[in-house]
This record gives C-alpha cells, sequence and structure tokens, in this order.
C-alpha cells in the first residue's frame, strides 16, 4: 500500500477522472456538479521528437490545443474534489497518463448505442489498476439494457459497479461519484 | 473598398502561447508541478529586474488564496505548461509558493472516503 500519511491541517485533494468515447456525455456530467472551465493543453501533431530539441532552427512543428473540462467541487476548506473530463480522441493518451497520476479512481461514461468507443477506457484502467466505474449514459430514445448485458458486453469484472445515469441530472452525476468513492472504500482494503 | 481582414476566433491566438515565456517551454523549477499542487502568492513584491509579464501579475493577483495549478492554468485561458513555465519563474523569484496536497489515490483512510460520500450526498 503506498498510502500516506497526512495530517488533518494538510490539504486533501481527491483526482476523479471522467472517461469515456468522444460525444458520450463528459462535458455534461462534470458540468451537472461543478462549475466547468476548460484547461487546455498543447500537442505535437508530430512524433514525438528525441533527444535534446533542436538550438538555432525553429523547426516546422504543428501543434494542437487539447481542452479538456475540469471542474472542482469543495467540501469544505481543505478538502476538494477535482473532476477531469479525459480528451475523447485517442492520440492524447498522454494526457491521461498526467490525469491518472494521484487520481482516486474514474467513472467511465458509455452509451449503449456505441459500447465500443468505452473499451478502450476500460482497458486503461484495468491495466492500471486504477478503480473505476461504468455509468451508463440512458440517452433520450437509447435502448435500455440491463446492467449484466452492459457488464458482458463490457467484458468488466464482478466487482465493479455499472450505474444507470443522466449525465444531465445533477443527482444522477452525483450518484456516480458516491458510487465510485464507495466502490474505492469497498477495495481499499482488499486491493493488492 | 477593401476592409481589413480581421482575424476571428478560428484564426487561433494572435500571439502565439509560448511568446508569453520567451520561447521556453520547461519551466526553471526544479520538479514537474503537479495540477493539483497549491500555487499561493508570497508577501514579496515583484522588482522590475525579475523582468515579469502581465501574465507573471494575473497569476499573483489570481494566487491570493492558493489555486492549483489546473485553475490558474483554466482561469487564465492558457495552455498548461505554458502556465508551468510561468509558474517557474515566480517560484524562482520566491513570489509564489507552493504546497502540495496530500494525495488521496489508493487511500486506506476510510473515514475520510466516508465524509467524501456524505459531502457528495449533501451537494
Amino acid at each position: 500500500m503506498d498510502s500516506q500519511p497526512y495530517s488533518s491541517h494538510d490539504p486533501v485533494a481527491i483526482k476523479i477522472m471522467i472517461a469515456g468515447g468522444f460525444g458520450v456525455g463528459k462535458t455534461t456530467m462534470v458540468g451537472a456538479v461543478s462549475e466547468i472551465k476548460p484547461l487546455r493543453t498543447e500537442a505535437a501533431m508530430t512524433e514525438k521528437s528525441e533527444g535534446v530539441d533542436d538550438t538555432g532552427h525553429v523547426r516546422d512543428k504543428t501543434t494542437t490545443t487539447v481542452a479538456m473540462d475540469f471542474g472542482r467541487i469543495t467540501m469544505r476548506e481543505g478538502l476538494s474534489i477535482y473532476l477531469f473530463g479525459t480528451p475523447g480522441q485517442d492520440r492524447f493518451w498522454f494526457m491521461w497518463d498526467e490525469l491518472a497520476h494521484g487520481a482516486l479512481g474514474a467513472v467511465v461514461l458509455a452509451d449503449t448505442r456505441r459500447l465500443a468507443e468505452s473499451f478502450a477506457s476500460v482497458d486503461y484502467f484495468e491495466e492500471r489498476r486504477l478503480p473505476f466505474i461504468v455509468a451508463v449514459n440512458c440517452f433520450d430514445g437509447a435502448r435500455r439494457h440491463s446492467p449484466e448485458d452492459i457488464r458482458s458486453a463490457l467484458d468488466l469484472d464482478p466487482r465493479v459497479p455499472i450505474v444507470l445515469c443522466d449525465a444531465r441530472s445533477r443527482e444522477s452525476a452525483k450518484e456516480a461519484l458516491i458510487t465510485l468513492v464507495g466502490h474505492v472504500l469497498d477495495g481499499a482494503g482488499t486491493r493488492a | 473598398m477593401d476592409e481589413p481582414a480581421w482575424a476571428d476566433e478560428d484564426a487561433g491566438p494572435i500571439v502565439r502561447p509560448y511568446a508569453l515565456t520567451g520561447g521556453r517551454t520547461r519551466d526553471e523549477h526544479g520538479g514537474r508541478l503537479d495540477l493539483l499542487d497549491l500555487v499561493e502568492t508570497t508577501g514579496e513584491e515583484p522588482e522590475r529586474r525579475m523582468d515579469l509579464g502581465p501574465e507573471h501579475l494575473r497569476i499573483r493577483r489570481l494566487t491570493a488564496e492558493p489555486l492549483s495549478v489546473a485553475e490558474v492554468a483554466a482561469d487564465l485561458d492558457l495552455p498548461l505548461d505554458v502556465v508551468r513555465v510561468l509558474l517557474g519563474d515566480l517560484l524562482k523569484h520566491g513570489l509564489v509558493r507552493l504546497r502540495k496536497p496530500a494525495s488521496v489515490s489508493r487511500l486506506t483512510d476510510a473515514r475520510l472516503l466516508k465524509e467524501v460520500i456524505d459531502g457528495l450526498s449533501a451537494l
């Protein structure tokens, strides 16, 4: 266990990732429980260059701005939850690593019409052994599936909680976060 | 009549972000600043020799109360790594200080996690 001691005077920051494929409702969910701010970072579009940067010449390097959704929920003085919506496209994995560093866990949002969009997120958190839950965003008109159908479609470990949610609803987004924290709490004693 | 072709937002930033850092893409502070590190101004006053820009001073105003690196970047609407460089300058001159919040990853503190659940329920 790499838990660290802290005194009650230290500020405590809890980082939660909101992940899932493009257009699955991540922005909506972050915005449902907190004020939302876009956080920008730049990514090179070209291959990462090895070694030291060129001196003297500025080479043509195309960069693109990646915007992530970011929100903070203040529980009390010195205890805040920070929510980060992951960038949707696969080429921004580098940013996932920064977000996953020190994270408590993740909510993987899934859309039953495009479940395959969630595979990459599920794989990512399983590989890193970061606790996560799956929240199925029940869009209007989308066919409802039972959580067990979704579990088998995503090949999820039986311990991973699945909740049905409406990312637009504050109550629903809160419930997803509570489920995640509860899942971390359940696993805290048993995780290797 | 030829109107000047004003650039709109789609044209991208007029000032390249790294112009604010004098082209530097790395901060001069030793460790990499974490997204959640808290920044707070110190009592020191900036001096002319420090060669600070308006963004440095905006950061100082923003962080009168402790604010995370991520929020400083979001509030300034500048890319994260640009803000890291600017913060590195301020740290070098002792104009801000950093506090590392306790990380709650893999936390075994059940009491705190329960507090978070209660806090979320009460939102």
